[in-house]
């Protein structure tokens, strides 16, 4: 019993410290940013009903810079040429309709730099995407078709490389800005490899126009799951501005389950080990307490006869 | 002359006794090596921290395979190569950071014990030193090994750390840029600290830990009434058969039975960190790799150095320094300062017992305040806590002098 005690003494001041420097200490160090759920409340509703056919028509606008490839509509440029036209990569708009919320589209559709909250760092340039619809109705019948297009099912690889991959590089899952790092071989003679050099040639031009257009290289996200917690994670993406104000990432609009996406592949690249932790836990703490109870067996028969 | 039977088979008993002396080994080392009976669960925090030890230094060794001490593949190789395409490699990480920390947590358990049951007076001192010296080995070994992931909090840290040896206002830029081999924290940096902490500091820690239980064995361990035992006598009645009777248990396995009992809880309370708790000793700003244009806007260490940090931190530069100096090597000195003559725990120690019970609660704020921003309450919750630290050790000789003889409690 006066063991017990002393161990709930132990036991207390532990717990003590760690309440103090861990969950109270960032607490104090990170400000809590309120969540929305990616309901978007600062964006209006959107009254309009949209027709997919109509969309349709007007989304021809669209393919003077984006590809369709669901709909066999390729990309005007390769993706080094368009990072010197325009910044970035302009997005692929086949997964468009499945991945990001249809308010916020209708918005971004009408008037993109707000939208996207990307008004302080284009103050005086374009902002590359100008706006395609000049009322509630066009750019409701462009998110319609965008939707009949979306399909049923995305991967959470596909939702990374659509809402991040073009400015986020992957390393540990070889993902560059310009797409996977492709398999080459290297001249045995030479030791060189050409085609990996050529590739990150380009990879270099790209960076190099990005840099140009944000300011910085955004970080790489192999491993932002571990930098960074859930809820940083959730509300930045959510609104960057409210995490880091200033920041040159646009809120990229993506619909509560778009962002599971994301954060599903985020984790799985990220925290390779949860699968494997998950199976292997249960079995040691078996094994630690079978080994408890052999110990306490042991003590009890070599300390029964000593009071 | 030692006698050698000729006829006695090579690596028998009696062969390996004589050669050995293997019986009497083992008598020294554990069958007739004495504990006190009267001790409670906290006797056994050596043994844990000698277990974890081996934890540490047996995934460490898993670890070494991998790692590569090498700025542009330091973070890669532990958090690529160890996290995603080793076996288990995730595994040995996770064992060895939880470990890391959950040591020092131990360390301090031990050493409260010891103040709080004055283990360290009246022939123990040296015990006393021995942990000390261990408890800032343990430390280099800590900070080395915080600098291998080559992470944003390695680098800052490192540099931090290092910036405290151009000792304030003298400037001794020169003493710090030895130290790196370079202006800012950078290749050499990390090599050498890579040798420290897998070569020069596990060597250090070994020898001493031998040390430290060389130290133990003429005074004895100490007994939750810090009652004197005549080690010789009851050792005899327990050889006798008086089990009962006698004040003493031998190592093993009596004390041994206990002993790994104990350490088996520590163990389910371990592993469950390991698998399921692991964050706590894996600061999230070290997954970013080190950035030397970018300060991270908080920079903290681990938190078992976050009080002498506090210590460090609400004064102005030198004083800051002096009072960190200070608090690194005042425990050291505690068998000195301490003047009062009785064994007993602190709960029998009129004045000493608030003294310990107030060290103990001011050191808490102390880690605490050393980890939130130092800006308005908490610099002076800080400063506080300083000063009462600094303040307890400097009235320690007086509390101990007041204090009345202990008289035994049957």
């Amino acid at each position: 019993m006066k063991d017990l005690k002393k161990l709930g003494i132990v036991v207390f001041f532990t717990l003590l410290v760690y309440i103090g420097v861990e969950p109270y200490a960032h607490s104090v160090m990170h400000k809590h940013v309120e969540g929305h759920n990616f309901k978007y409340p600062d964006l209006k509703p959107i009254a309009a009903k949209g027709n997919p056919e109509t969309g349709k028509a007007l989304a021809a606008a669209c393919m003077g810079c984006h590809s369709i490839k669901s709909q066999g509509v390729p990309a005007p440029m390769d993706p080094v040429s368009a990072s010197g036209a325009y910044g970035v990569n302009p997005p692929d708009l086949s997964l468009i309709g499945a991945l990001l919320d249809e308010k916020y589209l209708a918005h971004f559709l009408k008037d993109p730099v707000h939208t996207a909250i990307v008004a302080h760092k284009f103050k005086d340039r374009a902002y590359p995407m100008p706006p395609m619809a000049t009322d509630d109705q066009s750019a409701a019948d462009l998110v319609a078709y965008f939707k009949s297009i979306a399909p049923k099912e995305v991967k959470p690889k596909e939702a990374y490389e659509f809402a991040c991959g073009r400015c986020h590089e992957m390393r540990y899952a070889k993902w560059t800005q310009i797409g996977e790092v492709p398999k080459t071989k290297k001249n045995i003679q030479t030791g060189a490899d050409l085609a990996k050099l050529k590739f990150n040639e380009k990879l270099a031009e790209y960076k190099g126009n990005m840099v140009k257009y944000l300011g910085k290289l955004p970080p790489d996200l192999s491993i932002i799951v571990r930098a960074r917690s859930e809820e940083f994670l959730e509300t930045f993406v959510e609104d960057p501005q409210s995490q880091l104000p200033g920041t040159g990432m646009p809120r990229v609009g993506l619909s509560k389950e778009g962002y599971e996406k994301v954060f599903a592949y985020l984790e799985e690249v990220g925290d390779p080990s949860k699968p494997k932790r998950e199976k292997v836990g249960p079995i040691v703490l078996l094994y630690m307490v079978v080994f408890a109870f052999l110990a306490y067996l042991w003590y009890k028969h070599q300390w029964k006869d000593l009071h | 002359m030692a006698h050698f039977d000729p006829n006695a088979r090579p690596f028998s008993h009696k062969w390996m006794n004589e050669r050995l002396a293997v019986d009497t080994l083992q008598k020294v080392l554990s069958t007739e090596y004495w504990i006190p009976k009267n001790i409670n669960f906290l006797w056994a925090m050596g043994m844990i921290l000698a277990a974890t030890f081996g934890i540490l230094l047996i995934s460490g060794i898993f670890l070494l395979m991998y790692y590569i001490p090498d700025t542009k593949q330091a973070f890669d190789s532990v958090n690529y190569t160890v996290m995603s395409e080793v076996g288990y490699g995730w595994l040995w990480r996770h064992m060895h950071g939880v470990a890391a920390s959950v040591v020092f947590l131990i360390i301090y358990i031990h050493m409260f014990t010891g103040i709080y049951y004055g283990s360290y007076k009246k022939g123990r001192e040296m015990i006393w030193l021995s942990g000390m010296l261990l408890f800032v080995t343990f430390s280099a070994e800590a900070f080395s090994g915080y600098m291998l992931p080559w992470g944003q909090m390695s680098y800052w840290a490192g540099m931090v750390i290092t910036n405290l040896f151009s000792l304030g206002s003298l400037d001794f830029q020169g003493l710090v840029e030895w130290i790196r081999g370079d202006y800012v924290p950078g290749q050499a940096f990390l090599n050498r600290f890579f040798m420290l902490h897998v070569l020069l500091m596990p060597l250090i820690i070994m020898a001493l830990i031998v040390l430290h239980f060389g130290t133990l064995r003429i005074p004895h361990v100490n007994n939750q009434d810090g009652e004197e035992i005549d080690f010789d006598a009851e050792a005899q009645k327990w050889k006798a058969g008086l089990r009962k009777e006698s004040k003493v248990i031998p190592f093993n396995p009596v004390f041994l039975s206990k002993d790994v009992f104990v350490m088996s809880i520590y163990f389910i309370i371990y592993f469950y960190l390991v698998f399921y708790h692991f964050e706590f000793a894996m600061d999230p700003v070290n997954f970013d790799p080190a950035n030397p244009l970018k300060t991270p806007p908080h920079i903290y260490p681990e938190w078992y150095f976050l009080w002498s940090y506090e210590i460090l931190r609400p004064f102005p530069k030198d004083p800051g320094l002096v009072a960190f100096g200070f608090a690194q090597v005042i425990f050291f000195l505690l068998p000195f300062l301490d003047r009062s003559p009785n064994v007993a725990p602190a709960s029998r120690r009129k004045p000493f017992r608030c003294w310990f019970w107030i060290l103990l609660v001011d050191m808490i704020v102390l880690t605490i305040m050393g980890k939130v921003p130092p800006v308005g309450v908490y610099t002076t919750i800080g400063t506080v806590a300083a000063w009462v630290f600094i303040l307890l050790w400097v009235t320690l000789p007086i509390v101990t002098k007041l204090e009345k003889p202990v008289r035994r409690s049957k």
